[in-house]
């Protein structure tokens, strides 16, 4: 295991030495220490190493992520695994505005809550929150998965394209365009490989499915202000 | 951006150092706002003695004998601790008005930054490390206090578009964010007798809610009532006599972090901020909710303005 104190490496040190890590390391296990809320701890990683950063972060942690597996042992502050392509994003604490947002591909899992748009724009990532999400989560999410095991806040996926959203709590509102949906055998079945992946005991047929009504793809009179 | 930090003591074993962890917490948002940077500090109220803070450019001549003729002019005690730029007065309490329109004709240049029982208000443009050392702010000690690092976006860099900004007896507003509607709003409190100096957008929130005030609201009612009548991003945090209190518009970008333990409640405009907190590891940190008015006090029974939270 390779142990990097923040306390005395720099940022810039840190993310390049990650960076550099090639497909093919033998050194895949590294641990972050001290990181006292920097930001942009542990971003555009690309090699599959399991990086474990022992605190709260502030900013931008994990951003870009491809094939990396993060582990936050901690809270992490906003725009958390921002833009994710690949791997994995694990946060044992609480998850600041915009987790998620804008992920292309693997998965994000949030063991506390996340606050205020949490997957906004994703584009193909999963998320799974244990706790609640705050207002906007989801805002025009194009694909990917999002799984709230608590509540969601206001105006859930506003302006949905084809995201798919589960909520096994309350849902405060939901956004414009997005409605309750019809859950299909292939869902429970969707929804239980992500819970399993995420650690989550919760049962599949307590959650509901939300998803897009698909009125907003094409433009109506009735829409302009 | 701008960085708000606040410490509530509860602990009175830590009141010593006040003064030192805000200003490390302050030190630590230099980077959301390297442009000016002040402080609010509660300490020592005494009975029936009120405090006045005073800003002058020309604190050597504006400072020198403003004690005595002050006395003479209401007819009390008056003494004067001077702090670089700004001067805390110490007066009787029910001369506190008598000593605001006396100063205006003693020393027109300066400017009064605070009143109250507890309040002293400190604020510069520079660095938020050399305010710090300044104006002494580690030496100080109380039982509460909140700061303000400012990045400006709205109006000037200059030391009264600094925060925090006064916004009754012993309250004060510091701001994270941009008001947009301040200059219709500013046109309006003016109309209706509200005096305000800067081009500044949160000098125009600070008016609005003492105007509030001054038409029967409690604080709580008038920050609920900002969330109607300002627009733009906001994240206040509002000193209060006895504590502090945060609101966040219903838009929630700017960003909130708070921590509690048994010694301390604390907010920070990022974790990074509170860090350096006795027994931080294990406080319990979280968001303050969008459109959600929150206070903390020492007081164990809630004033009226509490219960309006």
């Amino acid at each position: 295991m390779q142990i990097i104190d923040l306390e005395n490496e720099n940022l810039r040190a840190l993310n390049a030495t990650l960076q550099a890590q090639s497909a093919d390391t033998n050194q895949q296990e590294w641990e972050i220490v001290n990181p006292r809320g920097s930001h942009a701890i542990a971003v555009g990683l690309d090699a599959p190493i399991d990086v474990t950063v022992k605190g709260s972060t502030g900013y931008y942690c994990a951003g870009m992520n491809k094939q990396a597996n993060i582990h936050i042992c901690g809270s992490a502050g906003p725009g958390v695994a921002e833009n994710m392509m690949s791997g994995s994003v694990l946060i044992d604490g609480d998850a600041s505005q915009y987790a998620g947002a804008t992920g292309h591909g693997g998965l994000l899992v949030i063991k506390g809550n996340a606050s205020s748009r949490c997957g906004i724009s994703m584009k193909g990532i999963d998320i799974v929150v244990h706790g609640n999400v705050g207002h906007m989560s989801a805002f025009m999410g194009q694909s990917g998965t999002l799984v709230v095991c608590g509540d969601a806040g206001d105006a859930l996926g506003d302006s949905l394209y084809e995201a798919q959203l589960f909520v096994r709590g309350s849902v405060k509102s939901l956004g414009a365009d997005c409605i309750e949906k019809e859950m299909r055998a292939e869902h429970l079945t969707l929804l239980q490989d992500l819970l399993d992946k995420a650690g989550s005991d919760a049962k599949p047929k307590q959650f509901k499915r939300y998803g897009s009504a698909r009125e907003l793809y094409h433009f109506k009179p009735d829409n302009a202000y | 951006m701008c960085g708000i930090v606040g410490l509530f003591l509860k602990d009175k074993a830590l009141e010593p150092d006040l003064g030192q962890m805000l200003s490390d917490m302050l030190i630590t948002m230099s980077d959301r706002g390297p442009d000016s940077a002040g402080i609010a500090v509660y300490a020592d109220p005494v009975d029936g003695i009120g405090k006045i803070t005073l800003q002058s450019d020309f604190a050597d001549t504006d400072f020198g004998g403003l004690d005595a003729e002050l006395g003479v002019a209401i007819s009390g005690d008056v003494s004067l601790v001077r702090r670089d730029t700004h001067a805390v007065l110490h007066l009787p309490l029910d001369k506190v008005a008598d000593a605001r329109s006396a100063l205006a004709g003693l020393r027109p240049q300066a400017r009064i930054m605070g009143v109250g029982e507890a309040l002293e208000i400190y604020k510069e443009v520079g660095l938020p490390k050399d305010v710090v050392d300044r104006f002494g702010i580690r030496a100080i000690a109380g039982t509460h206090g909140i700061g303000h690092t400012r990045m400006a976006t709205e109006s000037a860099v200059t030391t009264l578009g600094a925060h925090p900004f006064n916004t009754g007896a012993d309250q004060c507003l510091v701001h994270n964010g941009s008001l947009s509607n301040h200059n219709s709003l500013r046109r309006r409190l003016v109309r209706e007798g509200m005096r305000i100096e800067t081009e500044n957008d949160t000098e125009v929130g600070a008016a609005y809610l003492t105007w509030k005030m001054q038409n029967g609201a409690t604080l709580g009612e008038a920050l609920d009532a900002s969330l109607n009548d300002l627009d733009g991003f906001y994240t206040f945090v509002v000193g209060t006599k006895d504590g502090f209190g945060v609101l966040r518009d219903p838009i929630a970008c700017k960003p909130a972090v708070m921590a509690e333990t048994e010694q301390y409640v604390a907010f920070g405009s990022e974790y990074r901020a509170l860090v350096n907190l006795p027994g931080i590891e294990r406080a319990q940190v979280w968001e303050p909710e969008p459109a959600t008015v929150y206070f903390w006090s020492h007081e164990t029974s809630p004033t009226p303005s509490l219960k309006a939270a």
